[in-house]
């Protein structure tokens, strides 16, 4: 059972990744191809100038040295965009004006740190109670105590441990 | 009872650790809204600037009482309480009842109206005040120059600064906990049944909800965090774990009434490193 609940939680991570990356790939590419476009204009290999392209700079058209002549295949690199995941960066390969691929050359490299996250975390939330003494926590969140309540509650065993 | 907050004294704030040495945090528990609030200023300093923070406090803690007048539903001679028996109109009240019913008709679309500011058909914002005034009081502590804090308004908790390491209370077990969530600048808020019994009604039905023992909710803002796991919890374990997690920001952890826990995928990355799992209780 425990194993269906992390494996479902994975999924649904895995689900939450793609849907997440969604919007900020379709933000990052026409960042690429805004440079791709810009270089093809001026028909030199020469930097696009625009405030994204630092990287796209660099990567220059590895095919097709002038204009954007149909039949001239071409690759363009856009600059990593920052996700709440991760660096994203996206490669798109152009013949002419037109767009034949858009691949992705960075992504986050979420999986290795779920999987360290998880070797610790898991356990512990698999765990039925944990003992408040040995936690070393600094405040108690729980359902909210009454007036009353808060004489036996956790959160006044903290406070008067620190009054004295 | 009608407590005129101006004119509590000075005095009535109990400062639990006064100022012992340098450094030591400030630490003060204060009886208000039916609960009690509990305040830790770690950086409180010392001499002018501890006093600055202390006077702070008394601000915040003026300011809680401030708030329950005119929000509590519990008080007959309330705003809130007067605005539900249609003796006054809102235009009448406190501008900040009416910015406290926007927040709540926000929260109700947000949360496809399983929160609700009349619950049992009944004017009641509770939902939204007691997470709002922990963060009205945070935000007295930080005019002070204070940057690292936890304030936490009957078990919802608002940490400033950090690390904080939160203990989530175990729902069944006193004194036990069922997870420690750790970080900076967290929410973390807990609706269940532990300490007052079924209580949040499912606003759909009218009926108690039951599908829960716990539900906690990690965040950034008190206010809307609080609100939103009272709507989670009202939603039942699957399809509140499923809003959770279709909601960037929010990481949640529930406990099923059977003792099982489910939780949303970011939530593994908040469970506070350095406690072993052999350290932990045996069921």
């Amino acid at each position: 059972m425990r194993r269906a609940v992390v494996a479902s939680s994975a999924t649904v991570a895995g689900i939450v990744l793609l849907l997440s990356l969604k919007p900020h790939e379709a933000a990052t590419t026409p960042a690429a191809l805004g440079t791709g476009t810009g270089s093809s204009g001026t028909g030199s290999s020469g930097s696009p100038g625009t405030g994204a392209g630092t990287d796209a700079g660099a990567a220059s058209p590895s095919a097709g040295t002038g204009g954007a002549a149909s039949g001239t295949v071409r690759t363009v690199t856009g600059s990593a965009a920052n996700t709440r995941f991760g660096p994203v960066q996206v490669k798109v390969t152009l013949d002419g004006t037109k767009i034949t691929k858009v691949e992705a050359v960075e992504y986050p490299t979420h999986d290795r740190r779920d999987q360290e996250i998880n070797s610790y975390a898991v356990p512990l939330l698999n765990q039925e109670a944990l003992d408040a003494q040995s936690a070393d926590i600094d405040v108690v969140s729980g359902a909210t105590f009454t007036s009353q309540g808060y004489a036996t509650s956790l959160q006044s065993a903290l406070d008067q441990a620190a009054g004295r | 009872m009608s407590v005129s907050p101006s004119a509590l004294p000075a005095s009535s704030v109990r400062v639990v650790r006064p100022a012992a040495g340098p450094g030591d945090p400030l630490r003060h528990a204060e009886h208000v809204m039916g609960t009690v609030f509990s305040f830790t200023v770690r950086d409180a300093g010392r001499g002018a600037r501890r006093a600055g923070v202390e006077a702070a406090l008394r601000r915040a803690v003026d300011r809680l009482h401030r708030i329950d007048q005119v929000f509590s539903p519990y008080w007959r001679d309330s705003q809130v309480s007067r605005l539900a028996r249609a003796e006054t109109t809102l235009a009448d009240c406190d501008p900040e009842l009416a910015e406290v019913l926007e927040r709540c008709r926000e929260v109700a679309a947000e949360t496809d109206g399983w929160f609700t500011a009349h619950p049992g058909g009944r004017l009641d914002p509770s939902g939204w005040v007691k997470g709002w005034a922990v963060e009205e009081a945070v935000r007295l502590l930080r005019t002070a120059g204070a940057t690292d804090l936890s304030v936490s308004g009957g078990g919802d908790v608002q940490c400033v600064g950090g690390p904080w390491r939160v203990g989530i209370a175990h729902p069944t077990r006193p004194g036990a906990l069922t997870a420690v969530v750790a970080g900076h600048d967290l929410a973390v808020a807990t609706s269940g049944t532990a300490e007052r019994g079924p209580h949040i009604l499912d606003p759909h039905s009218g009926r108690p909800a039951t599908g829960l023992r716990s539900l906690t909710l990690v965040g950034r803002g008190l206010a809307r965090t609080d609100a939103w796991a009272t709507a989670a919890f009202a939603m039942g374990p699957r399809r509140g774990l499923a809003w959770a997690e279709a909601r960037p920001g929010v990481e949640a952890l529930a406990v099923l009434p059977d003792g099982r826990k489910r939780w949303t995928s970011g939530f593994p990355a908040l469970v506070a490193p350095g406690l072993p799992p052999g350290r932990a209780l045996r069921d």
